[in-house]
């Protein structure tokens, strides 16, 4: 019973710096953005580069819990078009509703992840397809909900998550209203994983489901849990992305792909069993400090985008790699 | 050799930009948008949607016809603001003619050719149509289907055009090169030179898109203004609110911001405000969310339109036609007026969504201001 543990921390240390290959490349990014353009350098640049990798970063590390347990979740941008689209509709300029309506919205976010983590749980449908489906229903129901416009307004006290920016504050300049936001939900999803029984639970239920079954683990409840932290972390980063921008029919488009895409980065494994809420965090900067990087250059949007294909895939593969060599 | 590849690449897309961007710029046209914009309408005063510039008129004695009639209009679609706005215009216009107007067919091509070709064939060979209206959603791909209606019955064309004479007149307008030049010459008006502008676009490609950058381009250029850059926004706020926040991340200085719509406007004038920056010179368009953020901000501003009362006046000439009275032919070109600092008030209308298009020329028109989405 207890000679087991003796040997085990020395190697989860060992383990846990390795994986933080994000951070790394983070660093690397970020010194040729400041390489460039040295004002990135400044306490406010580097908090507007925070407020604008905000809602980024929380979907990854929502993304991050359905990936450790061994699932995608691609319906994360859909629900965050929802959530705006929602908002602006329901809200319709009235300050008085807002708290209201984030609650209803946090409610709507809940209920597809339930459907999600149901799906997937009790009938056995790969993630991958079922969330596809959830993303073509919430996208079709938002576009129908609106009519494929962007109807009605959203009040500041609304807009302020993702836009207000206190000036004149000590030692760092200016903070963003979305970087204590961003602040706060990493707190919560590194509490979930590290302090909580659930972490580990979702590590077995990644590695291996069917051991994990054998020893007890609620393989169910873990995934349905999965993919309601997900679908909360997709109901913030679209409440940020509305107040940072305002109403957008596509506001949420392709961020799903870019939260798989941040995890794996920072070192998460595909199909579960290992990755941190470091690799989440670390990895969507690295790929929003990427497209800073991108945009400060002024290459066409064309190219921007081949480049930024090129640069993915030579990240993952490089994670990737780095992971076989480990194992 | 990647990189000689990239190097081959990025020296071809300019060049096709270039080349593109040559098919839309027409000194001709330019020339001919520039004189029409400082013409005197003839016409109703207050009317806009009535006047007409230029002298022509087209005869219709021939299609004269008594009794009730019936209007087919085919529509490219309401894939955008403008159009819904402009549909409405259309029907609120359609119910002013009761007593004349039997029945009014509208046909909605959902965006596509090939729809909106066999919906015209459809409405000719129904037999029910009296004149035919047709907002073209191409101008190459109706032009064939136009000409076969022609045959048949009046028909009447407005916003894009197609390439034949055959209709009885076709409403537009002065244009892209009048939109341009508009906010091109305000915004020249109120910077130095040296000066920095950043254009915003929707998307590239789009004729009536394309010549307003083009038009506000050659004025920039005469006037020695520095086009910092240019970015499509795909008409989504988000990004055109990073698009503007990455320039001033640059460290470049925008004295001027200049639009080819103004459905975004006030995403990009939010970017300056959360940077601490002071608000630019700005050219949007004539949205009532732009026009309040103009007013309340105290903006120097200017909103061009391309207005949407164009389709009121696309019932009024089929109607017109039908009575066998002479119409502006074979272009009824309608004024183009910006909304300016002096005019602004009298546009805002606190009931109206945010994207309602002001010079919509509809307060007078039945169901005002509901029918265009706004508050009683």
């Amino acid at each position: 019973m207890t000679t087991v543990p003796q040997s085990s921390p020395s190697r989860r240390q060992a383990a846990r710096i390795t994986v933080n290959s994000g951070l790394v490349i983070f660093v690397a990014l970020y010194a040729v953005i400041a390489f460039l353009q040295p004002n990135y350098l400044e306490p406010g640049l580097f908090m507007n580069f925070l407020r604008r990798a905000a809602p980024l970063v929380i979907l990854s590390c929502g993304q991050l819990y359905v990936i450790l347990t061994g699932g995608f979740d691609l319906s994360m941008g859909a629900v965050a078009t929802l959530v705006v689209l929602a908002a602006s509709i329901l809200i319709n300029g009235d300050p008085e509703t807002t708290w209201a309506v984030i609650g209803a919205l946090y409610a709507m976010g809940i209920a597809v992840g339930l459907v999600n983590g149901l799906v997937v749980a009790f009938l056995k449908v790969p993630s991958i397809i079922a969330t596809l489906g959830t993303m073509l229903l919430v996208n079709g129901l938002a576009l129908a909900w609106s009519g494929g416009a962007a109807r009605g307004d959203l009040p500041d006290n609304f807009r302020n998550l993702g836009r207000l920016v206190w000036r004149n504050v000590p030692v760092i300049g200016t903070l963003p209203l979305a970087a204590l936001v961003l602040t706060g939900f990493v707190a919560l999803a590194w509490f979930g994983l590290n302090a909580t029984v659930y972490g580990k639970r979702a590590l077995a239920v990644g590695d291996n489901p069917r051991a994990a079954e054998l020893a007890g683990t609620p393989v169910a409840a873990t995934r349905i849990l999965a993919f309601v932290v997900s679908a909360v972390s997709a109901a913030t980063a679209g409440i940020l992305l509305g107040g940072f921008s305002g109403v957008s029919v596509n506001a949420g488009e392709g961020l799903e792909l870019q939260a798989i895409a941040a995890c794996v980065i920072g070192g998460a494994q595909l199909l579960g069993g290992r990755g941190s809420v470091w690799s989440a965090v670390f990895g969507a900067l690295s790929l929003f400090a990427l497209f800073t990087l991108l945009n400060l250059l002024g290459l066409p949007q064309a190219l921007r985008d081949s480049i930024q294909g090129l640069i993915l895939i030579a990240a993952v593969g490089a994670s990737m790699w780095g992971n076989r060599r480990r194992t | 050799m990647t990189l000689r590849t990239l190097l081959a690449t990025t020296v071809a897309l300019t060049f096709v930009g270039q080349a593109l961007a040559q098919d839309f710029n027409d000194p001709a046209e330019f020339k001919k948008q520039r004189e029409q914009l400082s013409m005197t309408p003839q016409g109703p005063e207050d009317q806009p949607w009535a006047q007409h510039l230029g002298d022509g008129m087209a005869d219709t004695a021939k299609y004269k016809k008594e009794g009730q009639v019936t209007l087919c209009f085919s529509n490219a679609g309401v894939f955008n603001p403008w159009r819904v706005v402009g549909l409405n215009n259309l029907n609120a216009e359609a119910e002013l003619h009761k007593d004349r107007l039997k029945e009014l067919i509208v046909v909605d091509a959902e965006g596509k050719d090939d729809k909106q070709i066999s919906d015209i064939e459809a409405l000719v060979s129904g037999g029910k149509c009296d004149a035919l209206i047709v907002s073209p959603n191409t101008t190459a791909a109706l032009t064939p289907a136009v000409e076969a209606a022609c045959a048949k019955l009046p028909v009447i064309v407005f916003d894009r055009g197609v390439n034949t004479s055959c209709p009885v007149t076709y409403i537009h307008p002065v244009g892209g090169y009048g939109f341009g030049i508009t906010s091109g010459e305000f915004i020249a008006s109120k910077l130095k030179k040296g000066d920095n502008v950043l254009a915003l676009r929707i998307m590239p490609g789009v004729d009536v898109l394309e010549t307003r950058y083009s038009a506000a381009k050659n004025i920039f250029d005469e006037a020695g203004i520095n086009v910092v850059g240019s970015e499509f926004t795909g008409s989504d706020r988000a990004k055109t609110k990073s698009a503007v926040e990455d320039y001033i991340n640059r460290g470049e200085k925008i004295d001027a911001v200049w639009m080819d719509a103004g459905d975004t406007a006030t995403a990009a004038l939010e970017a300056f405000e959360d940077a601490g920056l002071p608000y630019p010179v700005i050219s949007g368009e004539d949205q009532q969310d732009f026009l309040r953020k103009w007013q309340s901000e105290k903006l120097t501003a200017i909103g061009p339109a391309y207005p949407t009362y164009q389709w009121r006046t696309a019932i009024i000439a089929a109607l017109d036609v039908l009575d066998g009275k002479q119409v502006p032919g074979p272009e009824w070109v309608l004024p183009q007026p910006a909304i300016t600092e002096d005019v602004l008030t009298k546009y805002i209308d606190e009931r109206m969504p945010p994207l309602h298009y002001s010079l919509c020329g509809c307060q007078e028109l039945p169901g005002y201001p509901e029918r265009w989405g706004g508050k009683e």
